[in-house]
């Protein structure tokens, strides 16, 4: 179930098996191997050092379960210890829809502040929440644009002056909010350097003149060693209340997560999943510890399998294939659910231990799955049911329907038929050899 | 050559107390060659980012000079480990070849590229200005079609520059712009053309896609361009940079990279893994903000400015 780490460890403990317990050298391997896992992962390496302490210490004299490998037994020490270490019992942002609260966002440039602004309003005005944004941005160049533009896809108020000084700004809005009853209040800031005395002494003075409910360190999932001390200099400034980590939706493993919450000791709130002004979610400390191990990312993958298939249709389904009455019309309501859950290769690569199995230039035609569908459309209910009664001209009328090739048509159907062939043996307790082309 | 560390030690000193070199502190802590002093110059490689594996190789490196030459003085060890960081970054590098000299083709055409917020777009602002400066002329095109006010953006820098700048409209197919902005790049005769492009993470297998579709469509226009692709890498980031830089250099055919924000306390260690790696030299780095804030790079200053840190820490 693990992937690499507890595959190396595995290694390791090849030698002892049987023998059901860690002994010092062992362990002492291990150890090694997890510091370069922590460290691959861009966790800072003093707090590097204190874990391997900590989790040595748990280690020893742990009786290996029977049930797992020794490997696995270590790597789930190691991933309780981590989970534990980011888990603050979840963070909440009270906001009421009677009266107004104020958040600030700061962080080092480009980390995503102007976008994370658009996605908390978009996120909280599901809620029912009336938001308004705040450009207090004076410096980026377009960034007060960036901000307008952003709250006009969403339908959210900007404010927005032509003043240098942003507690002018600050004070406009604080005006403006209170004659629209608006309820979240979202100030943007300018993206500074910690070691910029100047810089930290404006958004300083500008926390002390709205007197924010929130502050939201926002901060790149890719940042290095350095998280610790920019999350460090940025706390001390301005005793920041929570963590926004951005660009998670890249392959950074993000160890600066584990970072900026030992430092700070502030809670990761958000997550930014994308560029899109929907792509925010809560933090889970499970997934960002499996993450930092580079377990893959499963409970993600799991949650949007759950979230594209409705249950019930699943079991009818199974219990059609079951019968062998799968239809074209159920395979295209499956593909149509796949769909749903995002890129295909995407959604592999969320799989544990695949990723790095798959070849380097690997790249799904996402295409395909639309040219699939596009054909099945292109037929009537009843070829749909009965794909039996397609005659060469049916097939024909179905390749000049969709734009596909009649060669194209008729491997959708072989391959629909070797799948239900497959599908018939599996219910009846026959293992297939191999997997049939799917046809996608 | 020292003028960088210099202007980066002036710009941090302005707002933070002066440096100290740690490793030259460590060393006279130290004053001989133990295996606590290797941990210890382990750790700062790791804390400059420099990575598990690139930091490995060079310790090692490091040890086997220190039997060859039988070094027992701490300081000689400095110089030998900050000459074998240099020498992995000079390798093969034609480092007298200025970024701004005379170009053999016109237009030049230099491609940028990178991940969300690195610096791509103020990177070009800086390049496009300092080639104004030379006397040369500059087009600029708006290759970020996808975020908000990303053209909007550049067209304060290319004002600022003083150069041109072709566009079109936030969601417009981004090769269409690239292909309108060569096309007439070539047919005005402008020297330098700059293509900004949007942000992406490069494990996502559509963008990528989309980047080598801008890239066919340059060559069809000019078939030896992009006469440089340049990947901006920000400083700040850790490991990951590695994974960036050989999907990118795997789409693209990277020519170099920017490293930006140097500026910050970020070290950007990182790069000798890319250039061991994948060959690829670091050609820019951003210092600032500001437009001025470009320099090329020099590795011996680097590397030392990499042993260099404030006081507070
Ligand atoms: N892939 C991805 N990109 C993101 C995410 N959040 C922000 N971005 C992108 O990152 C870049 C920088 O985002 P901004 O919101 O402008 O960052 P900022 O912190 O406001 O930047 P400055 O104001 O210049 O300091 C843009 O290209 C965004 O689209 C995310 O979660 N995932
Ligand atoms: N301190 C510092 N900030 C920089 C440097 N280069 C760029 N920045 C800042 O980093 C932020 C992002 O810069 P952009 O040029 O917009 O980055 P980009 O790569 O074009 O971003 P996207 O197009 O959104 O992907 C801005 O706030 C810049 O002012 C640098 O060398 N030092
Ligand atoms: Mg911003
Ligand atoms: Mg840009």
């Amino acid at each position: 179930m693990f992937n690499s780490l507890s595959e190396r460890l595995d290694k390791i403990f090849k030698n002892i098996r049987g023998k059901g317990f860690l002994t010092e050298q062992n362990i002492k391997d291990t150890m090694r191997e997890i510091r370069l896992a922590l460290l691959e992962a861009d966790v800072n390496f003093r707090i590097v050092k204190n874990f391997i302490i900590e989790v040595e210490k748990r280690c020893l004299g742990v009786e290996v379960q029977k049930s797992l490998t020794p490997g696995q037994q270590l790597v789930k020490i190691v991933h309780e210890q981590l989970i534990s270490l980011m888990d603050t019992g979840g963070f909440e942002l009270k906001v009421y829809d009677n009266k107004l609260t104020t958040i600030m966002l700061v962080g080092l440039q480009g980390s995503g502040k102007t976008t994370a602004c658009a996605k908390l309003g978009s996120f909280y005005r599901k809620k029912k929440i009336k938001p308004m944004l705040v450009a207090c941005d004076v410096y980026r160049p377009a960034a007060i644009h960036q901000l307008q533009v952003l709250g006009k896809q969403l339908d959210i108020p900007v404010v927005a002056t032509e003043d240098k000084d942003v507690i002018k700004i600050a004070a406009t809005a604080l005006k403006e909010a209170e004659k629209d009853f608006t309820n979240l209040l979202i100030f943007d800031t300018a993206g500074r350097l910690h070691i910029d005395e100047v810089m930290m002494d404006e958004v300083a003075k500008l926390k002390a003149f709205i007197k924010p409910d929130y502050i939201f360190f926002v901060a790149d999932a890719m940042t290095g060693q350095a998280a610790v001390t920019v999350a460090q200099e940025f706390y001390n400034k301005l005793a920041f209340d929570a963590v926004i980590l951005t660009k998670l939706d890249g392959d950074a493993r993000g160890g600066a997560a584990l970072s900026i919450k030992a430092v700070t000791d502030r809670p990761i709130a958000f997550v930014g999943l994308g560029e899109k002004t929907s792509d925010l979610e809560v933090f889970y400390p499970d997934r960002m510890a499996s993450r930092i191990l580079g377990m893959g990312d499963v409970l993600s993958l799991i949650e949007k399998a759950e979230e594209a298939f409705d249950e019930k249709e699943a079991e009818k389904l199974t219990r059609k294939m079951m019968k062998n009455q799968f239809t074209l019309n159920d395979f295209l309501n499956q593909l149509q659910s796949i769909k749903k859950m995002g890129p295909l290769d995407s959604i592999l690569k969320m799989i544990p231990g695949l990723a790095p199995k798959l070849p380097k230039d690997f790249n799904l035609d996402n295409n395909a799955l639309i040219h699939v569908e596009a054909i099945i459309q292109s037929m009537t209910n009843k070829e749909r049911e009965k794909p039996e009664i397609l005659n060469g001209s049916r097939r024909l009328r179905i390749s000049r329907g969709c734009g596909r090739s009649v060669t194209e048509v008729n491997r959708l159907l072989r391959q629909f038929e070797d799948m239900k062939k497959m599908m018939k043996k599996m219910s009846s307790g026959q293992m297939p050899k191999g997997m049939p082309n799917m046809p996608f | 050559m020292l003028s960088f560390v210099r202007n980066l030690r002036e710009k941090i000193a302005k707002t933070k107390n002066s440096f100290v070199g740690k490793l030259a502190e460590t060393i006279r802590l130290r004053g001989k060659v133990d295996e606590e002093l290797m941990e210890e110059l382990e750790d700062i490689l790791l804390k400059t980012d420099t990575g598990v594996e690139m930091t490995t190789l060079i310790i090692d490196k490091l040890r086997d000079e220190i039997k060859v030459k039988k070094l027992t003085e701490a300081e000689a060890v400095q110089d030998t480990l900050q000459n074998i960081m240099s020498d992995i970054l000079l390798t093969d590098y034609a480092e007298t070849e200025d970024f701004y000299s005379e170009k053999a083709s016109k237009p030049y055409v230099i491609f940028f590229l990178g991940v969300n917020g690195v610096g791509k777009t103020t990177t070009i602002g800086k390049v496009a200005s300092r080639f104004r400066q030379s006397g040369k002329s500059v087009l600029i095109i708006a290759g970020d079609t996808f975020r908000a006010a990303a053209i909007e953006q550049l067209e304060i820098w290319a004002d600022r520059a003083g150069a041109s700048i072709i566009k079109s409209q936030q969601g417009a197919d981004p090769s269409s712009v690239v292909f309108d902005g060569v096309q007439s790049a070539l047919k005005k005769g402008y020297d330098i053309v700059l293509i900004d492009t949007a942000g992406r993470q490069h494990n996502k297998a559509n963008l990528m896609q989309e980047l080598s579709k801008m890239i066919r469509t340059i060559k069809k226009v000019i078939p030896a361009a992009p006469h440089e692709t340049l990947l901006v890498l920000d400083a700040t980031t850790g490991q990951n940079a590695v994974s960036q830089a050989k999907t990118f250099h795997e789409i693209a055919n990277l020519t170099g990279l920017v490293l930006s924000k140097l500026d910050g306390t970020s070290k950007g260690g990182i790069i000798l893994n890319i250039r061991h790696s994948l060959g690829i030299p670091v050609k820019l780095i951003g210092i600032g903000e500001q437009i001025e804030d470009l320099q090329s790079f020099d590795p011996v200053s680097f590397v030392e400015a990499m042993f260099t840190t404030e006081q507070t820490e």
